[in-house]
């Protein structure tokens, strides 16, 4: 019962952010130098102030700032996210178009990263300070480091140019014709190199929260008393240790997966995955104002969303939680 | 000698192997297109990636070749009356759109005089110059001149008079027309398919009435957002042509030196794309004649082409390109002297007072050159500072006049009346368009000279005309002219007649077989 109260008051709380997020993005983009009829202008070479003027015009640009933003709000709580003029598309289609193929790269990659880094930090933590412990946690610091572009332009470099095993961009094969089964495994070799450069640096951060976690709650006085009532140390780490050492792992899984929409925008331009990053990166170069608003909003709404999701999965995982709220 | 040996072999076997050369049918063409376009409809967008995929969907009446020759298009053959007024086209028979609809007279005379006047600007501001446009029968198209205007031979070139389908658009609201999404027109390639951020697939048109082409089946036009990841590729062979500007320049030597990869300058002829720094005229030291003089002297601009540009292109000596109709080099030359430019400065008085650079946003090299400048202009005394910005901003510094100088680029279009003097003009001196006489150059006499040249009957008095205002202008340096850009072309050299046309690869799918 608490936690539907509590989903309840949350989801309140979610629409009302959600709305100040949309007016604050709308003020921060018309705040920035230039707009779209300029830059569409500008791209065409030349252009006279006619045609300025009926770019502005069919753009709603001509209006006043609060009658635009009066549009605005009033099309979002109908849960119209407006026109994208430059594309010549409804926005919630341009996003809809591109929303798989970013979930199927953030999802994948989150998964990968929050699989292995707990297993590796776990099986880390139980050897701690013998050599295959060194060799991990000096492999997490390289990936922890390492910036993400270079590490993609490495992947294809090696995988595709050099060795010729993997596809080095794309979301599938252009032209192929694949249907069925054979166009899953086509699209599952295009992801490969993207769903790892982008897991890796959360594979490297899970995997050494994980055993640090790990070592520190080792220590406390219950983990002695499962040893004392001779539980096998497998059976302590798995069941004692580890759950009790997990919930900053899903703290900042729920922060990762905040970004499953936005947050692979480099990824997405090296290797020019079709996903909405690149949509929201170069809307926002060309000032195409409602489709970034609109990228911005899913955006807002998935960080929301997986706030409450985190919260739920720490009930779960720990019910003391749920008692105290 | 082992080379030539080698190529000698090579010759004779390929000799036995294809005794006649004969073009191939058949086949797919992977071409990259940076950045992805916002709309293929061409009537209603013009920008450069738009004008790459539509260069094959549209066509125009005329094409160009690379020396600017008009060759028939849409139309097959056509008259220029002795007075220059009346321009006469005989249209192909038998041109069908993309939909199956019959292609007419009707539909040129509707483009040109009701689509294009209300969505083109750059052309509307050629038909200004024109009385009426009338289709006598289905296959004659009539322009009548008010006065003479040597460029409008021009001005039939697809992307600055696509033919517009009348049946699809007439009495319609075009830019929010439904029928945009899908592209129809009457070129050797119809639209297939858009997948955003991925690809714009183009089929061949069989009812393409020139006789066997287009030979290739299908086209496809890949959208590949990261410039080092376009260059891989290439190398891997997923596309097969590099339009130019697709990779940084510092790419180009290496994917050149590649086994049967071919390098072309040419296909840019029509565009002449024309670099140069507005320099504010209006205030600060810019403003001054002997400082923008400085400026020239100052920078080793040879050298910005070696470094920057890989050598590629030419250093410019004035307004026009000299790939453009009526340029003249009968000019003062500035060649890098620092010295001179010390004197200069030392004679104006110039007392420190550092100027803005404002770089043109489209990636490294354009940044290196700034820097370059930068470097050059320092030497000689003058403080720069690097002022940054993305394209909107840089839209909004120069249309708004606030920079000190600022880079950018043109095309010309082939005539200096459609693509030089209007940014020299006064009357072409507009806040909100960074298109125009951005640099506020005022001379009033230059500007009656730059008038009664576009209007003259003949080429030879124009070529006069021209040469003397090139002469004249090029002393005031409005504008610091930097360099004729040419943006290589790089294919497969398996893929064959890619570049025949002074628009280079935005028709060039028209005519291009790949050898098997």
């Amino acid at each position: 019962m608490s936690i539907i109260v509590a989903i309840l008051s949350r989801a309140g709380k979610a629409i009302l952010t959600l709305l100040a997020i949309a007016i604050l993005n709308f003020f921060l983009l018309h705040a920035a130098p230039g707009d779209p009829a300029v830059v569409l202008a500008g791209e065409a070479g030349a252009a006279d102030e006619q045609m300025i003027e009926q770019l502005r015009e069919r753009f709603g640009l001509d209006q006043p700032l609060y009658v635009q933003l009066g549009k605005y709000v009033g099309g979002i709580v109908q849960l119209d996210l407006g026109y994208s003029f430059r594309q010549g598309a409804p926005v919630a289609q341009l996003i809809a178009e591109r929303l798989p193929a970013t979930l199927l790269l953030t999802l994948t990659a989150f998964f990968i990263s929050l699989i292995l880094g707990i297993a590796l930090g776990a099986s880390a933590s139980a050897r701690v300070g013998k050599p295959s412990d060194t060799v991990l946690t000096t492999l997490a610091l390289l990936f922890y480091a390492t910036p993400l572009y270079w590490l993609a332009l490495m992947a294809v470099l090696v995988f595709s140019v050099w060795l010729g095993w993997l596809p080095g961009f794309g979301y599938e094969t252009v032209g192929a014709g694949y249907t069925g089964f054979a166009r899953m495994l086509d699209i599952g070799q295009h992801l490969v190199l993207p769903a790892l450069t982008l897991g890796l640096f959360f594979m490297a951060v899970y995997m050494r929260m994980t055993r640090a976690s790990m070592l520190e709650v080792a220590q406390l006085d219950f983990v002695k008393t499962a040893k004392a009532k001779g539980l096998s140390p497998r059976e302590i780490r798995r069941r004692h240790i580890l759950r009790n050492a997990i919930l900053p792992v899903v703290t900042l899984a729920g922060l990762q997966a905040g970004q499953l929409v936005g947050g692979a925008v480099l990824t997405e331009t090296v290797f020019a995955w079709p996903g909405i990053g690149r949509l929201m990166f170069e809307s926002l170069a060309a000032r195409d104002y409602n489709t970034i608003l609109g990228v911005f909003l899913v955006s807002a709404a998935m960080v929301i969303l997986f706030n409450i999701a985190t919260d739920i999965v720490y009930r779960i995982v720990d019910p003391r939680i749920g008692a105290r709220a | 000698m082992k080379n030539y040996l080698k190529a000698t072999t090579f010759l004779i076997a390929a000799a036995l192997a294809a005794p006649l050369a004969a073009q191939q049918a058949g086949g797919r063409l992977d071409i990259v297109v940076q950045p992805e376009p916002p709309g293929l409809v061409l009537g209603l967008v013009q920008n450069g990636p738009t004008q790459l995929v539509a260069g094959d969907i549209y066509e125009s009446l005329l094409r160009y070749d690379t020396d600017l020759k008009p060759m028939p298009g849409l139309a097959k053959s056509w008259e220029i009356s002795d007075d220059g007024l009346t321009y006469t086209f005989k249209l192909q028979e038998g041109v069908k759109w993309h939909d199956g609809e019959a292609f007419s007279a009707d539909d040129v005379v509707f483009s040109a005089d009701v689509f294009l006047r209300e969505t083109h600007a750059r052309l509307r501001a050629s038909l200004a110059h024109v009385e009426s446009i009338t289709a006598p029968d289905p296959l004659t198209v009539v322009f009548q001149l008010k006065q003479p205007f040597g460029p409008f031979i021009n001005a039939f070139e697809t992307g600055t008079m696509p033919i517009m389908p009348k049946h699809i658009y007439e009495g319609t609201d075009f830019a929010n027309n439904p029928a945009n999404a899908k592209p129809i027109g009457t070129g050797p390639f119809k639209f297939d398919e858009w997948v955003k951020g991925s690809h714009i697939h183009l089929v061949k048109n069989e009812d393409y009435y020139v006789d066997g082409l287009p030979y290739l089946d299908e086209v496809y036009y890949r959208v590949i957002p990261d410039a080092a990841a376009r260059a891989v590729a290439f190398e891997t062979g997923e596309v097969s042509v590099l339009p130019g500007g697709s990779v940084e320049n510092w790419d180009i030597p290496r994917l050149a030196k590649m086994d049967g990869v071919c390098v072309t300058e040419k296909g840019w002829e029509f565009f002449a794309p024309h670099a140069w720094m507005w320099l504010n005229n209006r205030e600060g030291p810019t403003s001054n004649q002997k400082f923008r003089q400085a400026v020239m002297y100052a920078m080793d601009r040879e050298f910005m082409k070696d470094v920057v540009w890989n050598g590629f292109g030419k250093v410019a000596t004035g307004p026009v390109s000299s790939r453009t109709n009526y340029y003249s080099d009968d000019v003062t030359m500035y060649n890098h002297d620092p010295e001179k430019a010390k004197a200069l400065l030392a004679e104006m008085g110039y007392d420190g007072e550092p100027v803005r650079i404002l770089p043109l946003p489209y990636g490294e090299t354009w940044q290196r050159w700034a820097e370059a400048v930068r470097q050059n202009l320092s030497e000689v005394g003058i403080n720069v500072e690097i002022d940054s910005t993305d394209v909107a901003g840089w839209n909004e510094k120069t249309s708004q006049w606030d920079y000190d100088m600022a880079f950018t680029y043109l095309y010309q279009y082939g005539d200096p009346a459609l693509g030089v003097s209007r940014n020299y003009t006064a009357d072409r001196i507009k806040k909100g368009s960074p298109w125009n006489n951005v640099e506020g150059y005022e001379n009033p006499e230059l500007d009656k000279k730059w008038a009664a040249a576009a209007v003259m009957v003949t080429p030879e008095e124009r070529a006069a005309a021209y040469a003397e205002i090139q002469k004249e202008i090029v002393d005031d340096v409005p504008v610091a002219w930097m360099q004729e850009l040419t943006f290589p072309t790089i294919y497969r050299c398996d893929v064959k007649d890619l570049v025949t046309t002074g628009i280079g690869v935005n028709d060039g799918p028209r005519n291009t077989w790949i050898e098997k």
